[in-house]
């Protein structure tokens, strides 16, 4: 819940009402948004640096003066983790850019990550009262991406202050947003906080699923750092439920146990040809370049370098597979998915970028099949044209197909991206637990509880294939159930 | 890291490693197996875990260099390091009393064959191995299957050792002069897919594992997908066992060349 007393004396301090004066609000209205620096399209669709340059210091300040330093910030309750924006745009215009990003941090443990991945349109910036006024949305996310960078870059980087240590320890299963943004804040309670991730490397999908030339691993690998300052524990190459039973995270002395476990397990469409060479899932193709660097010289994972690539889907994971495909080198970069622009659930922004950068849209097309060649690789596609129909459960207006209008299109290479279910490993080996027909993990919504007392879920193997921001917000409400659980026992026993 | 803690070379191209992993040597049953990798940008290679010692804390893998990354493992040491071990993977081998069961292992297979044999006569089965390789110098792990087994069959391409002919030559001579409860085959893809064809012929219950291309390992990638019965299924994680006769052997085969 976001606490409108403490927003409220934050705003009152004398530095904030002396800001406010300085400009009318008519003034800062008029002031026209900000356009992110970026790499010319040219150039970036052969490059794996980050696409988005960042704001220089003078765009950074100018664009805080946009923000009307409202009563009620309606922005923060677009937020899933309710960062308190007025607060740090605040600090950015009035050029204390290091509180910015200890505002930033009070509440996210990822600010340079979200900064940069975020659907602000859909969050934050979609509740901004420009919009109410006709204009444009503050560039909240921009802002943050700013003060989270230029902290880093300044050397001083604070640590949030933490609780005296209690010695309890905590096992969190998956090092991906939902588990490092757990880990942040039981570190800050005071807990001996131990990330076990699966994989070579921590970040879970911050590494393995989003591409460098949007979130650079450099960037994760600092917030990755600040936890270590924080004395959380990483042990790579650990499966919650394989390599350590929930028996023996017990034996081990863990006391809570928190289930971030993802949505690993890549959906198909179950349609002909689908297992034919060179029709892979979006976590195989950017696992393979973004986790194991398949696109660079020295590493020795392969990676299938299409020159007529389709990615079937219109999400984010689709929109960097293309736009991947087209740094490995494809001639011709195509989204397919089977509704239109307007029901794409990818960032605007990289649809944007996308474009831009020469892929092709096919909107309103849906693959039936696949056809091979004599040695099993995939040639062709057949698509099934669509329109659109009602609304169908989500809202948006179902896509129905045209019957006998189909296409057949040449491809050498077809990746699937139309979602994520949860990974089966954990939900299979601990015994107890409620599972979903989704398969996801059962958990009481205010606590993120499941059936077994001490294990907590959050992030994907909960939502089943949701965003980053969505799963910190989880990591940050089952921390503060799991302290309050742990609390209780502690004061019964007493 | 993983330290090696004893290195045999067991053949020209084939060698085997005892590694220092105490949570998966304690936590592992016969067919679970794992990904190694070496250097930060190794590939992650599946293998299955041959043996463990819970007391010492390591496992033993069996190599096979067949490319660079194979060739690269293979030219470890003792004393050197394995940058990344993780596992137990996939689901163990369900291990019950059958009666009869026959272990059909062509080359590196005897490896992943070896505790499923120790497995099934420790429950009690009467367990015939057949092992079978191009030639005298590619049967591995002779000495050691046998103490599993009740007999073992060697089969070699050439007839440079045991008996010439293929490893379903000798499965078909068990079946013929005695009831056979199950056959358990591991080995290159198109062995396993002949075995699995005689064992279908005689209709005799075969379990095969499944050596597909893995990434993660975890069920994340797909890249092992195979199709059982004429469903779409993982081998990682669904597997790597299934009943050898639903197994769609032809387009596993051109799977595996995906990145050739």
């Amino acid at each position: 819940m976001i606490d409108k007393e403490y927003i409220k004396v934050q705003r009152n301090e004398p530095w904030r009402e002396e800001l406010r004066k300085q400009l009318k609000n008519k003034e800062r209205m008029a002031i026209p948004r900000v356009k992110m620096p970026e790499l010319e399209a040219g150039y970036r669709s052969h490059s794996y640096e980050e696409v988005n340059l960042g704001l220089s210091l003078e765009q950074a300040v100018q664009e805080a003066k946009r923000c009307l330093d409202c009563p009620d910030p309606t922005c923060m309750t677009g937020c899933p983790v309710e960062i308190n924006i007025p607060t740090f745009i605040k600090n950015i215009e009035r050029n204390e850019i290091l509180e910015a990003a200890k505002t930033l941090k009070e509440t996210s443990a990822l600010p340079a990550v979200c900064g940069r991945v975020c659907p602000q349109e859909k969050q934050c910036e979609s509740q901004c009262l420009h919009l109410k006024m006709k204009s444009e949305s503050v560039a909240i996310g921009y802002l943050e991406r700013f003060a989270a960078d230029y902290e880093r870059e300044s050397g001083s980087i604070s640590v949030p202050k933490q609780a005296v240590s209690n010695g309890i320890k905590i096992a969190v299963a998956g090092s991906g947003p939902a588990g490092l943004s757990f880990a942040g804040d039981m570190a800050k309670y005071g807990y001996d906080v131990t990330v076990f991730e699966a994989l070579h490397e921590i970040g879970g999908v911050l590494k393995y699923g989003i591409p460098e030339f949007r979130l650079p691993n450099d960037i994760v690998d600092v917030e990755i750092d600040l936890l270590r300052q924080m004395g959380v524990q990483f042990v790579v190459n650990c499966i919650v439920g394989k390599t350590l039973s929930y028996e023996d995270l017990h034996t081990e002395g863990f006391r809570g146990i928190f289930v971030a476990s993802g949505a690993g397990l890549p959906n198909f469409m179950n349609i002909p040809g689908e297992n034919l060479s060179g029709v892979l899932s979006s976590n195989e193709y950017l696992t393979r370049v973004n986790l194991m660097g398949a696109n660079r010289k020295d590493a020795y994972t392969p990676v299938i370098t299409g020159k007529k690539v389709a990615i079937i889907g219109g999400g984010n994971t689709a929109i960097d597979s293309v736009r991947t495909a087209l740094r490995l080198g494809a001639e011709k970069a195509m989204i397919v998915y089977r509704r239109s622009e307007e029901e794409m659930p990818a960032r605007i922004e990289e649809i944007q970028h996308a474009k831009e950068e020469g892929v092709i849209f096919m909107n309103l097309y849906n693959p039936i099949r696949y056809i091979g060649d004599e040695r099993g690789r995939v040639k062709q596609m057949v698509l099934q044209k669509m329109e659109l129909g009602e609304p169908d459960a989500s809202g948006r207006k179902r896509p129905v197909e045209i019957p006998g209008a189909t296409e057949t299109i040449d491809v050498d290479e077809v990746i699937v991206a139309i979602g994520v279910s949860p990974n089966p490993l954990i939900p299979h080996e601990f015994q107890g637990l409620h599972i979903s027909k989704k398969g996801t993990i059962v958990v009481h919504p205010d606590s993120l509880q499941t059936d077994l007392p001490d294990v907590f879920a959050g992030g994907d193997i909960m939502r089943g294939g949701a965003t980053v921001i969505l799963a910190m917000g989880d990591g940050r409400k089952a921390a503060a159930a799991m302290r309050e659980m742990l609390t209780q026992s502690a004061e019964k026993k007493e | 890291m993983n330290k090696i803690v004893r290195k045999e070379i067991l053949s020209k191209q084939v060698v085997k490693l005892e590694v220092e992993a105490p949570l998966i040597a304690h936590a592992r049953k016969a067919g679970h197996f794992v990904i190694i990798k070496v250097g930060k940008y190794g590939e992650r290679i599946p293998l299955t875990i041959a043996s463990a010692d819970c007391s010492a804390g390591t496992i033993t893998l069996v190599i096979q260099a067949v490319g660079v990354s194979t060739q690269k493992i293979c030219a470890l040491n003792e004393g050197d390091y394995i940058t990344d071990v993780v596992g137990p993977l996939g689901k163990a081998t369900h291990i019950e009393y059958f009666g009869t069961v026959v272990c059909a292992c062509g080359g590196v297979g005897a490896a992943p064959m070896l505790p499923i044999a120790e497995a099934m006569k420790k429950a009690g089965n009467r367990v015939i191995t057949v092992l079978a390789a191009r030639t005298k110098e590619l049967i591995i792990l002779e000495k050691e299957l046998r103490q599993f087994s009740d007999e073992v069959i060697i089969m070699t391409d050439d007839g440079s050792y045991g008996q010439r002919g293929l490893v379903t030559a000798g499965v078909e001579q068990v079946i013929q002069r005695e009831k056979t409860d199950l056959c358990v085959t591991i080995g290159p893809a198109v062995m396993m897919k002949f075995v699995s064809l005689l064992t279908k012929k005689y209709q005799i219950p075969t379990v095969a594992s499944l050596n597909t291309i893995m990434v993660d390992g975890t069920g994340m990638c797909g890249a092992c997908r195979v199709t059982v019965g004429g469903k779409t299924r993982f081998v990682c994680i669904d597997g790597p066992e299934f009943d050898a006769h639903q197994v769609d052997f032809d387009e596993m085969i051109l799977r595996l060349k995906a990145y050739e």
